[in-house]
C-alpha cells in the first residue's frame, strides 16, 4: 500500500539566532501531517542544499530574519538547481521588504510569508504547491 | 540510465529518490531494489539504540567523524528514525541538528525517517532503505532507532552490531534489565561520562552484564564515552571493529544475515497477506466482523476464523 507524506526541510540560514518562527512553523506542519526535517540555526546555503538532497524533500522552508535574504536565498536556489532539484519548492518566511518580493518571485521562490501570517495559511499554501505540480519521484 | 544503475554508480540524487520510493512502498522502488539485491551484503550494519536523551545522535555524529578521520576512511551512511505523531501522522525529524559537523563530506550520507506508526524502534521500511544504501557502496551504515527505551528489539534483527546507550541519571540499571536492552547489546556504551554517577552506572551495568550476554562466545564490552568532547570514541570504534572481525571469524555474520532475512520476509509476508486478505473480502464482511466483535457477539479470534473459513 503506497504511503506518501509531504517531506519538508525547515532551515534557518544565516547568523541571526531567532528560531522561534521556524519552530512554530515546524510544529504546525507536523500537526498538519507533514514530515518535517528540522536542521536548526546557522545553516550555510551549502548545508541546506546538502540536507535537501539527502532527504529528498519536496519543499524547503527558509526562515530569514537577518535581512540577508537577497544573498542567501539566490545562493540556495542555485545550489538546488545545480544538484538537479529545480522541482523543489522554496518558501521564505521572515522579514522581507516589499521591494525584494518581486525579485524573489522572479528567482522562482514559491511563497513568501511575512510576520502575522497564520499557520493555516502557510500550510494551505504548502499543500497546494506540491499537489498542483507533483514533483516526479 | 535506469534508477538501479544510477544508484550503483553513486549518484546521490538517484539514491535519495530511491529511498523515498522505498519508504512510500511504490512499485518503482520495489523493482529497483530487486535489481540491487545482488549488490547488497557488503556493509557492516551498526544499530544505535537507547532511551531518549542518552545522546544517540551526538554519539553518531562523533563516531562518524572519527571513522572518517581514519587512514582508509569507510564511506558512512546514517539512517535516523524518529517517531511519527500518532494523532496527526506528521513528524519532526531533528537528528540532523546534532550532526552538523558531518556536512560537506561527500563520504557521508544522512537520511532521516519517521517510523510511520511502526512499533519496535524502526519503521517498516528501514531495513529496505539500509539495503539500498548498502548497494550504493556505503561500507558502514549506522541505524539510529527511536528513543523509546523499552521496545527497540527490532534493531537486534536489523543490525550486525548493536550499541546500547545508557547515561547516568536516567533511572537505575534495573530499568535496563527490565527493558531487555542488555540482552541485545553487542557493545554497551555509558555516555555522558563526565556527569556525576557515570562510574556508578557503569559498575552496576558491568555486574548485570556478567549475568548474561547476547552471544555465548562474545563478552559484551562496556565503553565509557563523552560524545560531546569525543572522549572514548576511538575505543568505541575499536570495539565495533573487533565485533565485526569476531562475527566474520565465528560465522556469526552469516547467522545474523540469515536472521535479518527471516525477519524481513516474515514482516513482508504479514503485510502482503493482510492486504490481500482484506482486498478479497466481499462487500464489507471485514467491517461487519469488526462490528460484531465490538458488540461482543464474537471474540476477535472467532471473527478472524470465520472470515478465513468463508474466504478459503
Amino acid at each position: 500500500m503506497p504511503d506518501t507524506k509531504i517531506r519538508v526541510l525547515v532551515a534557518k540560514p544565516g547568523l541571526d539566532g531567532h528560531d522561534r518562527g521556524a519552530k512554530v512553523i515546524a510544529r504546525a506542519l507536523r500537526d498538519a501531517g507533514f514530515e518535517v526535517i528540522y536542521t536548526g540555526l546557522r545553516q550555510t546555503p551549502e548545508m541546506i542544499a546538502e540536507a535537501a538532497l539527502q532527504e529528498d524533500v519536496q519543499i524547503v522552508g527558509l526562515s530569514v530574519l537577518s535581512g540577508a535574504h537577497m544573498t542567501l536565498v539566490p545562493r540556495i536556489m542555485e545550489l538546488l538547481k545545480k544538484q538537479g532539484q529545480e522541482s523543489v519548492k522554496v518558501m521564505v518566511g521572515g522579514i522581507i521588504p516589499d521591494v525584494d518580493r518581486p525579485k524573489l518571485v522572479e528567482l522562482g521562490v514559491a511563497g513568501i510569508f511575512g510576520p502575522g501570517t497564520s499557520t493555516t495559511e502557510v500550510i494551505g499554501h504548502f499543500e497546494r504547491a506540491v499537489t498542483a505540480a507533483p514533483a516526479e519521484g | 540510465m535506469k534508477l538501479a544503475e544510477q544508484v550503483r554508480s553513486g549518484e546521490i540524487l538517484a539514491l535519495s529518490r530511491l529511498l523515498t520510493l522505498i519508504e512510500n512502498d511504490s512499485p518503482e522502488g520495489q523493482e529497483a531494489l530487486a535489481e540491487l539485491h545482488a549488490s547488497t551484503g557488503r556493509a557492516h550494519l551498526v544499530g544505535v539504540t537507547g532511551a531518549p536523551g542518552t545522546g544517540k545522535s551526538v554519539l553518531v555524529n562523533r563516531l562518524t567523524q572519527h571513522l572518517r578521520s581514519l587512514e582508509n576512511p569507510p564511506r558512512v551512511a546514517i539512517v535516523a528514525v524518529d517517531p511519527t505523531s500518532p494523532f496527526t501522522g506528521g513528524a519532526i525529524l531533528g537528528d540532523r541538528i546534532r550532526m552538523r559537523d558531518l556536512s560537506g563530506d561527500p563520504g557521508i550520507f544522512i537520511r532521516s525517517m519517521a517510523n510511520r506508526g511502526a512499533l519496535g524502534g524502526l519503521a517498516r521500511t528501514t531495513s529496505r532503505m539500509v539495503d539500498a544504501l548498502d548497494a550504493a557502496g556505503y561500507s558502514i551504515i549506522l541505524i539510529e532507532t527511536v528513543g523509546t527505551g523499552q521496545a527497540e528489539v527490532d534493531i537486534a534483527r536489523a543490525a550486525h552490531t548493536v550499541l546500547v546507550l545508557e547515561a547516568p541519571g536516567l533511572g537505575d540499571a534495573i530499568q535496563a534489565l527490565k527493558a531487555g536492552l542488555l540482552e541485545i547489546a553487542d557493545i554497551l556504551v555509558v555516555n555522558k561520562s563526565d556527569l556525576p554517577g557515570a562510574k556508578r552506572t557503569a559498575r552496576t551495568l558491568r555486574a548485570a552484564l556478567k549475568a548474561g550476554s547476547s552471544e555465548a562466545d562474545w563478552n559484551t564490552p562496556l565503553v565509557m564515552t563523552n560524545a560531546l568532547d569525543g572522549e572514548g570514541i576511538p575505543e568505541l570504534a575499536a570495539a565495533i571493529s573487533e565485533h565485526q572481525i569476531h562475527l566474520r571469524q565465528t560465522g556469526g555474520r552469516g547467522e545474523k544475515d540469515r536472521a535479518r532475512v527471516i525477519g524481513e520476509m516474515e514482516r513482508l509476508l504479514l503485510y502482503r497477506l493482510t492486504d490481500r486478505f482484506k482486498a478479497a473480502q466481499i462487500d464489507g464482511a471485514y467491517e461487519r466482523a469488526i462490528e460484531r466483535v465490538v458488540d461482543r457477539e464474537l471474540s476477535p479470534l472467532q471473527a478472524i476464523n470465520e472470515l478465513l473459513k468463508n474466504s478459503s
